[in-house]
């Protein structure tokens, strides 16, 4: 479990004090997958960077699996780390070691035995699919490629927390959707706690279970991504998500009652509009839609304008098959 | 006649002699100069060690004994390499002027191969819980190797220039028998010979040190 309380962290530079982080609060349960968005600056690196104390706050606390982590002396700090795996943007392999010797190199700091570390090396390879790399250098392998053995030294040391600052955002998609399902895979396989930092909303939406929305170095929303994505309370996500729609679905203005209907789950896949429509004779016309998933759940958004019949009726009967509908006009 | 004048066991000595100093001070100056650049590195700003004072205080040292041109720290040296091994002789004479004047310049060198590793691998380590030591000889060393032995054939090919300029102060070697019988004497054939050998000498570093350097880059 991580916990964070008033973390705040001030940088100096030649122009002036910059607050990179400001008083930020918060929790992230064991075995969750929790995503952290926002725009460049708003502060998603240094916070996760306070996670392992690579940043040092300059006020708050930071807790992770019960332990203080600011009360800790050096070399118990070094132990804790061992307990949070971290994986990068740019992967940070070292070039002078073959893809076997980095994935070993955390168990080597931690005074492992050969023969332990052996083992422990052969098992995450096989576990990652690196087998036939071990004795590549970095230089010689893809970007996903590389994030494996990223994640495979992350792992050596059996960690409970793995930390993902932009682990994705160096990958072509279908790499990135490979990296995300292995994520995805290792969370459920091992109850790995992870906490994901991105400015693509599309990974949080496939793999996170909590996401929170950073702006300025604040956490200006929190919660399950569904509610988040589906009902955003702020500026700031709504202008996030706004970004990955396309312009085209900007409805041209039409008269009658125009709602947007949310279907989660199951009910995404079932007839309900047109059902509605025939027992009520209130006509619909689909103004813009997307359907698609978060990682537990279905969902469809859908922005309709209702014509002829009373559309009280129909909000009436759709709100009654649980949907969730919002009059915008 | 060219080459009447040369008496070459005088001359495979004096190569010999001059092989012998620049192994030895290229030793010694590698092994107080890579200590030397690490910390210069390691106490620099936003580095692991940051250090302002030691900092300050390694680099005006290095600074110093950098601006000193060679031949007059030749000079400056001579009561300092007496009381070191005894006598301002011959090659074990030329040996600690060579490496006051050799070390400071390659732990410059050191500190700028050092600069080249990411952030980003000291950062990846740290995060492992690695120890600041740790970070030095598992990731800074080796990451920065290729580096480290372009810098040591760059001074290694320094080192070559100063052993013929500690030829003026009795070193011997070939830069001794230039000056003594090229030079003093008008024998251009000993003159042209040397600077061969020397050219040689240097082309040969040059080649190993790059071949080196290419084994040891994964980039
Ligand atoms: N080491 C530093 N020195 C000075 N300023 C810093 C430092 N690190 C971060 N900042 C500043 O703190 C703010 C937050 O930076 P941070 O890297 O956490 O943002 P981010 O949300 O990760 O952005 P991005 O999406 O671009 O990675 C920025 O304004 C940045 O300029
Ligand atoms: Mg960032």
């Amino acid at each position: 479990m991580i916990r964070l309380e008033g973390v705040t962290r001030r940088f100096r530079s030649p122009a002036g004090v910059r607050l990179a982080l400001d008083g930020v609060d918060l929790t992230v349960a064991a075995g969750e997958v929790f995503g952290v968005v926002g725009r460049s600056g708003a502060g998603k690196s240094t916070l996760v960077r306070t996670l392992n104390l690579l940043e040092r706050p300059d006020a708050g606390r930071v807790w992770v699996d019960d332990q203080d982590l600011m009360g800790l002396n050096p070399a118990a700090l070094r132990a804790a780390r061992r307990r949070i795996g971290m994986i990068f943007q740019h992967f940070n392999l070292l070039h002078s070691r073959t893809i076997r010797d980095n994935i070993a190199l955390p168990l080597v700091l931690d005074g492992r035995s050969r023969v332990e570390i052996a083992s422990r090396v052969d098992e995450l390879m096989e576990r990652l699919g690196l087998i036939e790399h071990a004795r590549k250098h970095p230089a010689q392998l893809s970007g996903g490629q590389k994030q494996r053995v990223g994640i495979a030294r992350a792992l050596a040391c059996e960690p409970s927390i793995l930390l993902c600052d932009e682990a994705t955002s160096a990958l072509d998609p279908e790499t990135t959707e490979e990296i995300l399902a292995l994520l995805d895979q290792l969370n459920l396989d091992l109850g790995l706690t992870l906490v994901l930092i991105t400015h693509e909303m599309e990974v949080v939406r496939r793999v996170c279970d909590k996401v929170a929305v950073m702006e300025a170095g604040k956490i200006v929303e929190t919660g399950a991504t569904a509610d988040v994505f589906l009902k955003p309370q702020t500026q700031a996500t709504r202008s996030l998500l706004a970004e990955g729609e396309s312009r085209t679905a900007t409805p041209r203005p039409v008269g009658g009652t125009v709602a947007r209907l949310v279907f989660r789950g199951e009910r995404t896949f079932e007839p309900v509009l047109s059902r509605v429509s025939r027992e009520t004779g209130v006509d619909h016309a689909i103004l813009a839609g997307r359907i698609g998933r978060f990682r537990d759940q279905a969902y469809g958004q859908l922005e309709v304008a209702f014509a002829g019949g009373d559309p009280q009726v129909a909000i009436a009967r759709l709100r009654a098959e649980g949907v969730e509908v919002e009059v915008v006009s | 006649m060219f080459g009447s004048n040369i008496d070459w066991t005088t001359v495979a000595e004096a190569a010999g002699d001059t092989l012998l100093m620049l192994v030895a001070s290229l030793a010694i100056t590698v092994i107080l100069g890579l200590p030397l650049g690490v910390a210069l590195y390691a106490t620099g700003r936003g580095r692991i060690l940051e250090n302002r004072v030691v900092n300050a205080l390694l680099s005006f040292v290095v600074n110093v004994l950098r601006s000193v041109p060679f031949i007059i720290l030749l000079i400056v040296m001579l009561p300092v390499t007496v009381l070191l091994v005894g006598t301002s002789l011959g090659v074990a004479g030329a040996i600690p002027p060579l490496v006051v004047g050799a070390a400071p310049f390659y732990a410059r060198l050191v500190e700028t191969a050092l600069r080249e590793v990411e952030r980003g691998m000291i950062e990846a380590t740290q995060a492992m819980g690695g120890t600041t030591w740790q970070i030095v000889r598992r990731v800074l060393l080796p990451e920065a190797l290729p580096g480290l032995i372009a810098g040591a054939t760059v001074t290694a090919i320094a080192l070559v220039g100063y052993t013929a300029m500690a030829g003026v102060v009795g070193a011997g070697g070939l830069g001794d028998l230039a000056i003594r019988f090229g030079y003093q004497r008008f024998q251009t054939d000993v003159m042209v010979v040397t600077v061969v050998l020397l050219l040689v000498i240097v082309q040969i570093l040059q080649v190993l040190g790059d071949r080196w350097v290419a084994r040891v880059s994964h980039r």
